[in-house]
């Protein structure tokens, strides 16, 4: 019997989803994917393997997908357009499918400019929604781009990402609307720290009705210190962190700056819990994985359901 | 127009160091508009070669002439009996220009002396802006007239992106992230329910074809 995604079981049951996010390393080192899996094992429902993420290269998200995997941890495959085409992506996406691998997320990915490998050649051939719509046809029509049958289709759960901190805001609902159309499942946010502008976004996504038609998972990212705060706010673009929250950082000693990142996080997880058309929370702990677990305890997310 | 910029110096000097007889050809079109290949830069170039000859003591002979086109072979054809006295040409033309005169002249020793950069227009004076990628499948209807595979840094269909932020593209502050622009002139056009629609998968096979792509236009034979 092949597996199912736990994370669409969860979300089907009307649980208040918890993803988290992983980043593998910068080798070919399977230790490190597995140690980050065994800490985040009944913490969360699954776990999000970023694909190069900000055009760095590091182990592949479908390599580190099936560690986890064997691990017994239900991964979300981050896949981005950026490096392969059509016939790449379609190959993986067949391959995550017969590994077990039961989740995907569609992305253009960051531009190549932004990484280790500047003069490589973006690739492009298709873009985040139209691989959406890709896996989709796979999965229900059972036909690759052009028509032709599978054998057997990949048996995914997809999903889509939206920044409601992005420009132009009128459009932002806009385009989640048309990541729905397209066959999105399940949504992962950028990090949020302005509750107002995400409060507006929220509500009209709820307008629209597109949160019946779409499981959105806010996205949060404990702040380790004032100065990634400050770095995030200047220089990751699309990224909105309000002064006060800064402010707020900066007024707590250096040693307890992880601590107030953390309970930061904790009230915007609360916030999400209460906020109607949120359905879960994705973590985005970048480089800091193991602060996972105290932060599902902390926000009250324990014990994860079984389903 | 085809934009293109001139080789550094050095570059071309290294290129045509074997050679003694030199014959810079520019082109009056395209690379003209855009300041890189026409009379007056033939004229610049040769005459920053002459000196530099002079300079090191070389004997060096530098023809100049510059075609209306360097792309089509009626105005090629003005360089036959000119080419074969000299030891090479020193082409000012585009990539199609050199290869062009290549063809014609099978035996002649043909050198770049620009880098052909981009299908693009004259913003102001002095800045070129890439508006065109060739891609052999014009979809600018549904994009307000702004191409998001050559304005876009991802070339997204379905954009933007979730870097667009103040109107600026994330790779590069200062270009206008296209997506804003698509959005904000659809919007002015009323035309805004042009957004919902899913742009399937790109052909791109009209663009990279199986190796050079043709016209052939039947109408036009004679």
């Amino acid at each position: 019997m092949r597996g199912e995604s736990r994370l669409k079981k969860v979300l089907l049951k009307g649980h208040f989803a918890v993803t988290a996010e992983c980043g593998p390393p910068k080798g070919a080192d399977s230790k490190d994917i597995d140690k980050k899996g065994k800490m985040l094992k009944g913490f969360v429902d699954s776990v999000n393997v970023t694909d190069n993420q900000t055009g760095v290269v590091r182990l592949s998200s479908l390599a580190a997908c099936a560690i986890l995997l064997q691990g017994g941890l239900d991964p979300v495959l981050q896949m981005v357009t950026r490096d392969r085409n059509r016939i790449a992506l379609q190959s993986d996406i067949l391959g995550a499918s017969a590994l077990g691998i039961r989740n995907i997320l569609c992305l253009s990915g960051d531009h190549q400019s932004f990484g280790n490998q500047p003069q490589a050649k973006g690739v492009f051939d298709i873009d985040s929604i139209q691989l959406v719509q890709l896996v989709r046809q796979m999965r229900d029509e059972g036909v690759i781009l052009g028509g032709e049958k599978l054998t057997e289709p990949p048996h995914l759960f997809v999903g889509a990402v939206e920044n409601p901190f992005a420009d132009p805001l009128s459009y932002r609902v806009l385009r989640l609307e048309k990541k729905a159309a397209a066959g999105a499942e399940f949504i992962q946010t950028q990090c949020i720290y302005n509750p107002g502008r995400f409060t507006e976004w929220i509500g009209q996504v709820r307008e629209r009705g597109i949160h019946e038609r779409v499981s959105i998972l806010g996205g949060v990212t404990p702040l380790k210190s004032a100065r990634m705060a400050e770095y995030m706010s200047e220089q990751v673009a699309g990224m909105d962190i309000p002064d006060d929250i800064i402010k707020r950082m900066k007024s707590v000693p250096a040693d307890r700056q992880r601590e107030e990142g953390i309970k930061i996080a904790v009230e915007a997880i609360g916030m999400l819990k209460e906020t109607k058309g949120i359905r879960g929370v994705h973590i985005m702990a970048i480089g800091w994985e193991d602060v996972v677990p105290q932060l599902v305890e902390e926000a009250g997310l324990m014990p994860r359901p079984t389903v | 127009m085809i934009t293109a910029e001139r080789k550094p110096l050095s570059e071309i000097r290294e290129m045509i160091a074997p050679y003694r007889r030199i014959l810079v050809v520019g082109c009056g079109s395209c690379v003209a508009e855009c300041a890189a290949g026409g009379e007056k830069e033939v004229g610049l170039l040769a005459s920053a070669l002459r000196m530099e000859a002079r300079a090191e003591g070389c004997d060096m002979e530098i023809k100049e002439i510059t075609l209306d086109r360097q792309c089509v072979y009626e105005f090629i054809d003005q360089l036959t009996g000119l080419i074969d006295q000299y030891d090479v040409m020193l082409s000012l033309g585009c990539g199609a220009g050199v290869q062009a005169v290549a063809e014609v002249f099978p035996r002649a020793i043909i050198v770049p002396a620009l880098n052909t950069t981009f299908v693009g227009e004259t913003k102001e004076a002095g800045l070129w802006v890439e508006k065109c990628r060739g891609c052999g499948d014009c979809k600018l209807g549904f994009f307000a007239a702004i191409c998001p595979i050559t304005c876009c840094a991802k070339g997204l269909f379905n954009g933007p992106c979730g870097g667009s932020q103040d109107g600026q593209c994330e790779v590069d502050p200062d270009t206008p992230c296209a997506w804003q622009l698509i959005i904000t002139r659809l919007e002015e056009s009323g035309r805004i329910g042009l957004l919902k629609k899913v742009h399937p998968a790109a052909d791109w096979s009209r663009q990279q074809g199986r190796g050079p792509r043709r016209i052939t236009r039947e109408d036009q034979r004679i």
